[in-house]
């Protein structure tokens, strides 16, 4: 992919995520506190580093879109004010966007649910999972 | 005191237990919740995209319908709580956010944040106050119960304002108010995992369990949460420390003395 199409996919993460990769200083804080750490491929604090990198392509391959919690524990700790979980659902936001690129659709569900499955969490899932 | 109340699509269905109690408990209580005309579900997840609009406005419609009638607004369930609060944050001070959303609704006049977001249990804490509760309670508890905050409530919290995000104290005082005796443990705060819990059943499965057993060994018997998510994911723990999960409006109608009545 051309120099050009890196620039341009990197500020697009930081448009959407309003996240302030430049200021990381790679403490490890957020990844310390994340529920999901043993569960990324990629971790919080790369995620940071992968955006300052312009390599946006491998964020949006990541297995770590689908295990991020949203849970804001990265957010509410990091000493910089950098919102690393605002890159994560950002690059999941570049990645479902796409053209069949849904990471859940209506077809996937019946087999998900349970009798006991609360309306927020398909609301939420189909928010969170595709456009 | 009236407020204009938010209940949201979970507990119009599954959570019917966290509306109704909330209401009755209202009443001895001596506030009243107005359900707002016409509400629409929040999506239950806060849409943290900075180009996304169309997908905030129910809760924009929410907010203002308080404003128009003077009153602040009121949910129970975390999730719609965090939606709305971090929606009318945006509404305040994201100029530009403010205008689009402003473009869409065509407005009398245009909302830019005025309504105050209440969750049930700040008003609790902050407008009928913990020791005017304490007061009303006809049958305290006396069990040991953990407050399981989960992550909606509490952060982030430079937005949210609940409380000290890392050593909250409002669900405890709540419960001291009820007569229980509070249980201090690590993970109260930490994710349940809820958003994953359709997907990713396993990874969910080991979150809960870890939270059932740092309370269960710290020595609670049961937990309370305000969030319908949370409870449909604890309940699935497979732990053999898994402990009952209730709704706080629960066990406020019980201590009430509300809870067959209701
Ligand atoms: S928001 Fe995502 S990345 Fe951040 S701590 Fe939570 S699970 Fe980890
Ligand atoms: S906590 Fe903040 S500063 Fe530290 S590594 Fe993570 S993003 Fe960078």
């Amino acid at each position: 992919m051309s120099g050009h199409l890196h620039e341009d996919m990197k500020s697009r993460v930081i448009d959407i995520s309003g996240a302030s990769p430049h200021k990381c200083m790679k403490c490890g804080k957020c990844s310390a506190s994340c529920p999901s750490f043993d569960e990324m491929d990629i971790k919080p604090h790369q995620f940071v580093s992968y955006v300052n990198n312009g390599d946006i392509e491998a964020l949006m391959a990541s297995k770590s879109l689908g295990k991020c919690l949203s849970c804001f524990a990265c957010v509410e700790r990091c000493p910089r004010d950098v919102k690393p979980g605002k890159i994560v659902d950002a690059a999941r936001q570049m990645l479902i966007r796409q053209q069949g690129q849904a990471m859940l659709t209506p077809e996937d569900v019946p087999e998900l649910l349970d009798p006991e499955v609360p309306q927020q969490l398909l609301m939420s899932a189909f928010r969170r999972y595709s456009r | 005191m009236v407020y204009s109340y938010y209940p949201g699509c979970t507990l119009k269905t599954k959570a019917k237990d966290l509306d109704r109690y909330a209401k009755e408990c209202a009443k001895a209580l001596g506030f009243e919740l107005e359900e707002i005309e016409n509400w629409q579900c929040c999506g239950g997840v806060y849409p943290l995209g900075t180009d996304e609009i169309a997908s905030k406005l129910s809760s924009v419609r929410a907010l203002n319908e308080a404003k128009v009638k003077g009153q602040d607004l009121v949910t129970v369930c975390s999730a719609c709580h965090h939606v709305i609060k971090r929606t009318n944050d945006d509404m305040k001070n994201v100029e530009d956010i403010r205008t689009r959303a402003n473009n869409y609704m065509e407005l009398e006049e245009p909302y830019a944040g005025e309504t105050t977001v209440l969750h049930y249990l700040e008003v609790l804490r902050d407008r009928v106050g913990f020791d005017v509760l304490k007061e009303k309670v006809v049958k305290p508890l006396g069990r040991k119960i953990g407050a399981y905050y989960g992550c909606l409530l509490l952060r982030p919290s430079k937005i949210v304002q609940f409380d000290n995000p890392e050593n909250p104290t409002i669900i405890e005082d709540f419960i001291k108010a009820i007569g229980g005796e509070p249980v201090i443990y690590p993970y109260r705060n930490e994710c349940c995992g809820g958003y994953v819990s359709l997907k990713e059943k396993e990874m969910a499965g080991k979150m809960v369990d870890r939270i059932m057993d740092s309370a269960a060994g710290m020595g609670a018997e049961e937990l309370i949460t305000a969030c319908p998510l949370c409870m449909y994911n604890l309940n699935k723990s497979e732990s053999a420390n898994k402990l009952p999960v209730y709704y706080f409006t629960e066990l406020l109608a019980e201590a009430l003395g509300l809870k067959e009545e209701v």
